[in-house]
């Protein structure tokens, strides 16, 4: 970014210096021509410099000058135009860049490099059998050697860096062996060239190196994609705030830009953009997602409000508190970071691998050099022959092994609407046992829908629906869609007035007509969630419930048949929570569950040797998520709940669980088959190396050969055909 | 002989010229967006004027 901008300053120093970069997460942007209309629409905004639209990250970013233009005003000429968008945080975006392009170039020298010794190495094979001079042939080698040291050199850092890492805090990973294999061929090819010797393993060294660093940088790759695409979802939910200004003037920022103290005005059906204080104004709050109660709460001048709930009642006027402040998100927050804390390092399938195998690698290696001396062989050829061992045994399959695999399920998964951000995620969703489930937004929709039991009465519905209509109010708008849904035509009402907390009341039927909570229309308080009342006539109750998913039940008995154990955990009353286990068929459930405990859940089902599979969307499940052995989230879920889930699954069904599980298991069975395919050939050539028989030649055949077939084998991940393995049954 | 003192630095500038192509291709964000380039190579309208060609900053974004 600063390069491009360095390059333009020369020209318009002036103007370049009141320029500003932003990058918008734009996701409805798919083809060609959203790139051209959000394009042209910066383009023709006042003080756009430039706009370039990125159809693969869903992005666009914009050259602007902050003097002539606000950011508030390019997310509202974008929104206009279809588009809506959000202001991504910088600092993540570069930091991405930069890993990037560190490996890609690498892959680039080490691949010219590769083909270019090869290109004398097969020279120098096929000579060997016929009449090629050995000056040639001498030449040859120097000119690999010419090539291959720059090379490793530049390409081998990431390995020699991380296997330095290792070694400092006193572990071994799958580097360590890589780099040690690389190092020693490399060094021992050198001196063999200068003695003009014939066992030069330039080729292999340089070939290893572009292979693994084929399959980093494509891991790296996926990761940043699902990294971007979960910015993306979440950039989206940060919407703007209204400031009000000490002169009482108000003016729309980007919610990113609140610090405590500022004052915002929260509008009836927005969602708060802050946590702080009501200041003035009353109304009820829609917490579903901080505590899973599907009731709003009433709140008035004093009370917290927290972000990411909604306003559904009058507008409310609320001062922003630090966070620290806040005394249930912090206590979520020390939740979470003991949650994570007892979590533990996991160690991921590939370094449990090279835990058994750096030792046996070097042992072999040592064990090869020692036979051979004392057998008398002169120490350069024992030392040679080590090498080869090391070489053939330099774990190019089993580095290959995993992440091959990881990178085909995490494209599926992709495809299906499932980001996975943890980098060891999908390795800990293959070991899970159990599920546990959040109710509000999880197993169920989140959205009200009015419960009919067969009997409705219509006329009573389509007017309450017509004077609701005109509120925003979720009871109300539910009731509006209801109507809608029913099939009931009504006049459209107007001069609606709406008593906050209270309900509506119209007379423009020629009679007073009332719809809101019990108290309002004169109705026996608890029996109903919303009423209508036409004077002089009696109340028509009106109950919602929270609808389950439509393949919850489903998925549900799925799971159990496989043999999981389904729990239910919820913040919301007993009766909701008990309705909703006994549809979708789940025997353990509890409602009315705090945070903490919701942790203590997990933490119980972890005490008895279960790994528990958490999904919840809610601030109150936030804990669990980090405590849980692994961890979904849907995409409607609030963020701090997405940031501790291990994946994040879009739509509205719940059959992504079941496929995140599926995949995530045939992952690990083919990482495992990957595994064996490696230690097959090491059991047939490491033997053939510490006798001395391998040469260069098959060095490289075994080596280019074992890699070609462990991803080959894990590129059948992308077409196989799954269904969630009973548990016990898979490996 | 003479054969290889010309052909083997022929095959090496060849090599190091098409490395040094991908590396300044990666380096201009020609790769960044490889889902958009295929679109806009069959758009028909050209950049508005005023626009940043297209290495432009949003290119190195």
């Amino acid at each position: 970014m600063e390069a491009a901008l360095d390059a333009t300053t020369v020209t318009h120093e002036l103007k370049a210096a009141t320029r500003q970069t932003v990058v918008l997460s734009v996701p409805t942007i798919v083809c060609g021509n959203c790139i051209r209309s959000v394009e042209n629409t910066l383009r023709t905004l006042r003080g756009v410099e430039a706009a370039r639209a990125n159809l693969t990250t869903r992005r666009v970013s914009v050259v602007f000058d902050p003097a002539l233009n606000s950011m508030v005003d390019l997310t509202a000429a974008l929104e206009r135009a279809g588009f809506p968008s959000a202001l991504l945080a910088d600092d993540a975006e570069t930091e991405q860049k930069a890993r990037v392009s560190e490996l890609v170039p690498r892959v680039g020298v080490a691949g010219f490099a590769a083909a270019n010794i090869m290109l004398f190495s097969v020279s120098v094979w096929s000579g060997q059998a016929s009449d090629m001079d050995s000056s040639v042939r001498e030449m040859f080698h120097w000119l690999s050697a010419l090539i291959a040291l720059p090379a490793v050199a530049y390409a081998g850092q990431p390995f020699f860096k991380s296997a330095l890492a290792a070694l400092k805090s006193g572990r071994l990973n799958m580097d360590v062996p890589i780099s040690l294999g690389v190092l020693l061929a490399t060094g021992m090819s050198l001196f063999q060239t200068m003695r003009n010797s014939d066992q030069i393993y330039f080729d292999a060294a340089v070939t290893l190196l572009f292979f693994l660093l084929i399959g980093r940088a494509l891991d790296e790759r996926m990761r940043t994609k699902a990294r971007g695409a979960a910015e993306n979802l979440l950039g989206l939910r940060a919407k703007n705030a209204t400031l009000i200004e000490s002169d009482q003037t108000t003016k729309v920022i980007s919610a990113s830009q609140i610090k405590p103290g500022m004052i915002i005005a929260v509008a009836a059906g927005e969602r708060v953009a802050g946590d702080g204080e009501v200041i003035s104004g009353e109304s009820e709050i829609d917490e579903s997602l901080i505590s899973g109660e599907t009731r709003p709460r009433a709140v008035s001048t004093g009370d917290a409000v927290y972000a990411g709930t909604v306003n559904c009642g009058g507008a409310l006027r609320v001062r922003i508190t630090a966070a620290e402040e806040n005394t249930l998100l912090s206590e979520i927050g020390r939740m979470m970071l003991a949650a994570e804390q007892s979590r533990g390092r996991y160690v991921r399938l590939a370094d449990r691998a090279s835990r058994l195998y750096a030792p046996a690698v070097h042992v072999l290696a040592l064990l090869t050099f020692t036979a051979w001396m004392l057998i008398g062989a002169p120490w350069d050829q024992a030392l040679t022959y080590a090498i080869a061992v090391l070489i053939i045994t330099c774990p190019c399959a089993l580095a290959l092994a995993v992440p091959a695999v990881q990178v085909a399920a995490m494209s599926r998964l992709f495809s299906k609407g499932v980001i996975v951000k943890a980098p060891d995620g999908l390795e800990r969703l293959a070991e899970i046992d159990c599920v546990v489930f959040d109710k509000t937004g999880t197993l169920t929709t989140g959205e009200l829908r009015l419960e009919t039991n067969g009997n409705v009465d219509t006329v009573a519905l389509g007017r309450a629906g017509a004077i609701a209509g005109t509120s925003k109010h979720p009871y109300a708008q539910a009731l509006a869609k209801a109507a809608r849904e029913e099939g009931i035509r009504a006049h459209a009402v107007d001069d609606v007035r709406e008593v906050p907390g209270s309900g509506l009341i119209t007379a423009s039927g020629g009679l007073e007509e009332k719809v809101g909570s019990a108290a309002w229309v004169g109705a026996e308080e608890g029996l109903a969630s919303i009423w209508y009342r036409a004077k002089g006539k009696p109340a028509v109750g009106f109950d919602f419930i929270d609808e389950p998913r439509k393949d919850a039940t489903s998925c549900v008995s799925e799971l159990q048949r496989s043999g999981y154990l389904v729990s239910l955990l919820s913040g919301d009353r007993r009766e909701a929570v008990e309705q909703t286990a006994a549809v979708c068929g789940i025997e353990g459930w509890a409602a009315e569950v705090r945070p903490d405990q919701k942790l203590q859940t997990i933490e119980a089902l972890k005490a008895r040797g279960l790994k528990a599979l958490m999904v919840g969307d809610g601030l109150n499940d936030a804990p669990a998520l980090a405590a849980g052995h692994a961890s979904l989230s849907p995409a409607s879920a609030i963020d701090i709940a997405q940031n501790a889930a291990d994946a994040v699954f879009q739509g509205e069904l719940l059959q992504p669980v079941i496929e995140t599980l599926a995949l995530a298991k045939a992952a690990r069975r083919l990482a495992l088959q990957n595994f064996a395919i490696a230690i097959i050939y090491n059991s047939v050539f490491v033997p053939l190396a510490m006798l001395g028989y391998v040469t260069p030649l098959i060095a490289a055949l075994a080596m280019s050969g074992s890699s070609i077939t462990v991803t080959a084998n894990a590129l059948r991940l992308r077409s196989m055909k799954l269904h969630l393995p009973e548990i016990g049954t898979s490996p | 002989m003479t054969a290889l003192a010309w052909l083997i630095p022929a095959a090496l500038t060849l090599g190091m010229m098409g490395l040094a192509a991908f590396l300044w291709a990666l380096r201009s964000g020609q790769f960044d967006d490889l889902e958009g380039a295929k679109w806009r190579a069959i758009s028909d309208d050209t950049d508005v004027a005023g626009a940043p060609p297209e290495r432009g900053p949003a290119g190195d974004a």
